[in-house]
């Protein structure tokens, strides 16, 4: 099949990408790029099944978000549609070992991780502040703040060289997640000059869905992102954002690259971002229709699942099994997310120090005596 | 436990007090299933879709379309459980404390940002053991008589009797100024706004309805029997009145016509769609009379100018923001094209399409209506031969282009039927002269009645 540099189709945006798989479900062997880097996948059936179900699955939980949005359940939602192939190739890349620093999207990468869906929804419905130990699961809090995270994970990085987590095999690489409105933020290119310059063992993923909030891609770069890379000294590379094999390959073999001491790479998935960009936002007002049809028909999983049936790789019965197993995950979600709790007032108090601060304890004793004066308070 | 629920309208953004039910998408009677579509709502920030938060069946919907309804109010009941026999008479509003949208404590309404609006008087909650409490938890504490008033129906499920005002009018001291332009008593409106204070709206519909009415309660497009149908201004056309009045009579309009032989216009445009630069971009007749009114603008640059009362000047533009009138689904709009006269013809025709396109689909951008400073309105389209345009405010000049018919014209002094249509050009005469106005006008034609040679001559 094809090798080369760019490949073969229609709607490769200037400058080509790496696609192992094309929107009408044809698989491309390898590809390989100018500096010599082949990128190829080697899964199973089996393996290849799993990822068809990771991205219907996560599709199907962002769904059943943006209804529980609409019908007043959570404040705010930021929906992946469009965007699952870049999350899922690029989560299911990262090693048990890898950190990862998402935006307030990523929640197709959350899934990826093995945590429990509805670990942001607090946030989202507002019962707690988002919070969670970043460390035990190795997933960062969601970052509202556009593009503070790769300043986090850039320090994060460097810590990481400096405990010797790095160079070999089994070293630690860093992941860090944002958009293509985020690379015009100045955060973002002090984390590529600082991580350019200590060659930290970093991945900067940038899922470029075309528009920050209503603002197009042309707004923020007259080069193509990834090409930004070259200024500061560490190589850029383009992928299918929709096309979840080579996201994988290409994920991969930056992050080994990070974890073996050869430093970081900027990854740019070409993608779309199908929905608003958060349920306050009405992309009607910004996208003419015709570029949305355009990018359905670049649609991850259609192109995922015309390659298994093609192959013989998968039947209907399974992809109504996995239809029908995300249904039951998502009403599963929703009745768990209708319970969550809320929080007592004197939680307002927790978390503002790791072990307590006597200033803080005195306020949230004064605060509690107060919340018992009350009558019918229970305490 | 009742298996009625009603679902309130919850905060579709963040920190909204109120949407517009556009459509409902089900109807009473019609069983649903849980997160099926079932209306569309636009709030200030966006036109979104409602998912069903429970299957069942639609038992009652609370407001039609076109009504504009408070965040936390019911919108919709429904029987989630429609094969037990008949559901009892009680609904009971699903609106769990503190959910966003749904009551919060101190009677507001739970929104993300902020604290929402207040549908009720605060109330304390009492101290335990303090001697300034007159009464005792066992027994309720009678509201104040003001409070009677503005406990603004939060679960009142159909709109009844405005609730009988006993104090004094509420209204914002620019409402009352308002009332005063407009002549209009505030004890005879009725208050719409929170605690039933009177609103700006609410004055208005009470001067444009008639003075003596003093029970009936507006409602939007009430159809009370009779032959009138009344439908509320708002939207579009409130705009559209809101600039015509404004235009009407502040410019002082002066138009003027012409009827041109526009034959060779046409057969250029059929030249100009044989050219394969041409090929994807549509040639109308539109396009040449854009081009028209560009190049005339050149030549006369004080027609594409504003008069700018409060500075005292009059403000010349270098650039033509080229408006379009077009007539939408949703009422006339003018949107322009930015700096049209820097466009290639080939620019201008894709620009002119896309614009028209845009227009049609209902999603023009409010920068695209705003800052025109020259308009076309294509009257022709309707078959009409031309018409008195009105400016678009701050525009000094607006060109009507009327029907091109086959029509008996003395051609070469012999009568020949020759492709003819009228222009109609207002403009406004505290800028434009008469004779500016004309020989603008004239260019246009010109233009159209030989566009090669005018184009030779003119560039």
């Amino acid at each position: 099949m094809a090798k080369g540099e760019s490949v073969a189709g229609t709607d490769i945006p200037p400058g080509g990408f790496v696609q192992l798989l094309t929107p009408d479900g044809e698989r491309i062997d390898s590809v390989t790029t100018a500096d010599g880097t082949t990128y190829s996948v080697d899964f199973t059936d089996e393996e290849f099944r799993e990822l068809y179900r990771d991205l219907v699955t996560v599709r199907r939980l962002d769904s059943e978000a943006v209804a529980l949005q609409r019908q007043g359940e959570l404040g705010i939602w930021a929906s992946l549609l469009g965007q699952e192939a870049a999350q899922v190739g690029s989560g299911r890349a990262l090693r048990p070992q890898d950190m990862a620093f998402p935006t307030y999207r990523e929640h197709g990468v959350l899934y990826c991780r093995g945590i429990d869906p509805i670990m942001p929804f607090g946030l989202f419905r507002g019962v707690d502040q988002g919070g969670w130990d970043a460390n035990e699961f190795k997933f960062n809090q969601y970052t509202i703040v556009i593009g503070s995270q790769t300043l986090h994970a850039t320090g994060y990085a460097m810590g990481v060289t400096m405990d010797g987590r790095t160079g070999s095999a089994d070293g630690e690489a860093v992941i860090a997640y944002f958009g293509d409105g985020a690379t015009s933020q100045g955060e973002v290119n002090e984390a590529f000059v600082w991580s350019g310059v200590f060659n930290s063992p970093i991945v900067f993923f940038c899922q470029n869905n075309q528009y920050a909030i209503s603002e197009p891609l042309e707004r923020q770069t007259r080069v193509p992102l990834y090409q930004r890379a070259g200024g500061y000294g560490f190589p850029g590379i383009r992928v299918d954002g929709n096309d979840v094999l080579a996201t994988y390959a290409v994920t991969r073999a930056a992050l080994d690259n990070a974890r073996n001491g050869q430093g970081p790479t900027l990854i740019e998935a070409y993608t779309y971002r199908m929905g608003a960009h958060t349920s306050s936002d009405d992309p009607t007002r910004y996208r003419i229709s015709s570029e949305v049809e355009s990018w359905k028909a670049k649609d991850p999983i259609s192109r995922l699942r015309a390659f298994l049936t093609k192959q013989k790789i998968a039947k209907k019965d399974f992809f109504a099994q996995v239809d029908e197993d995300a249904n039951r995950k998502a009403l599963d979600l929703r009745e768990r997310v209708l319970a969550m709790p809320d929080p007592e007032p004197v939680a307002l108090f927790d978390h503002v120090y790791p072990h307590g601060s006597p200033e803080v304890d005195a306020q949230r004793a004064a605060f509690t005596e107060y919340q018992a004066s009350f009558e019918g308070s229970g305490h | 436990m009742s298996r009625i629920k009603e679902f309130n309208l919850p905060d579709l953004g963040e920190g909204l007090t109120e949407g517009e039910i556009l459509a409902w998408l089900v109807k009473v009677g019609d069983t649903i299933e849980l997160n099926q579509p079932i209306v569309e709502v636009e709030t200030a920030k966006a036109a979104v879709e409602i998912p069903a938060k429970w299957g069942g069946v639609v038992t009652r919907i609370f407001h039609e379309a076109g009504a504009v309804v408070e965040v936390g109010r019911p919108i919709i009941a429904i029987d989630t459980d429609p094969t037990a026999g008949p559901a009892g008479t009680s609904p009971e509003g699903e609106t769990e404390a503190g959910l966003i949208g749904g009551p919060a404590p101190g009677g507001r309404t739970a929104v993300l940002v902020g604290y929402g609006p207040k549908t009720t008087t605060a109330k304390r909650r009492p101290r335990s053991g303090t001697a300034t409490a007159p009464t005792t938890a066992a027994t309720p504490t009678p509201p104040p008589a003001a409070a009677a008033v503005v406990v603004a129906a939060p679960v009142e499920p159909a709109p009844v009797a405005p609730p009988v005002r006993t104090g004094p009018v509420l209204a914002k001291p620019p409402v009352r100024k308002l009332a005063r332009d407009l002549g209009v008593d505030l004890a005879g409106v009725n208050g719409t706004g929170p605690l039933g204070s009177v609103t700006r709206d609410d004055v208005q519909l009470a001067a444009s309805t008639s003075r003596t009415r003093t029970e009936t309660v507006p409602a939007p497009s009430v159809s009370d029997g009779s032959r009138e149908q009344r439908i509320p201004i708002k939207g579009v056309r409130k705009l559209t009145a809101a600039n015509m009045v404004a235009s009407a009579f502040t410019a002082p309009h002066v138009t003027e016509f012409l009827t041109v032989d526009v034959t060779r216009s046409m057969k250029a445009l059929e030249k100009l769609k044989a050219r394969p630069e041409f090929a994807d971009a549509r040639v109308s007749p539109l396009l040449l009379v854009a081009k028209a009114v560009l190049l005339a603008a050149k030549r006369h640059p004080m027609v594409n100018s504003s008069w700018s009362g409060e500075t005292g000047e009059i403000v010349v533009k270098d650039y033509v923001n080229l408006g379009i009138a077009a007539a939408t689904e949703r009422g006339l709009i003018v949107p322009n094209i930015k700096d049209a006269g820097r466009l290639s013809l080939r620019e201008l025709a894709v620009a002119l399409d896309t614009l028209v396109k845009v227009a049609k689909s209902g999603k023009t951008p409010p920068s695209d209506m705003a800052g025109g400073t020259l308009s076309i309105t294509n009257v022709g389209v309707f078959g009409i031969d031309t018409g008195t345009p009105i400016l678009p405010p701050g525009e000094s000049a607006i060109l009507a282009f009327g029907v091109i018919r086959p029509t008996p014209w003395v051609h070469k002094g012999k009568i020949k039927v020759r492709q003819v249509t009228t222009l109609g050009l207002s403009f406004d005469h505290r800028i434009i002269d008469g004779e500016l106005g004309s020989k603008f006008l004239r260019d246009v034609g010109a233009f159209l009645t030989d566009p090669e040679a005018t184009l030779l001559s003119w560039t």
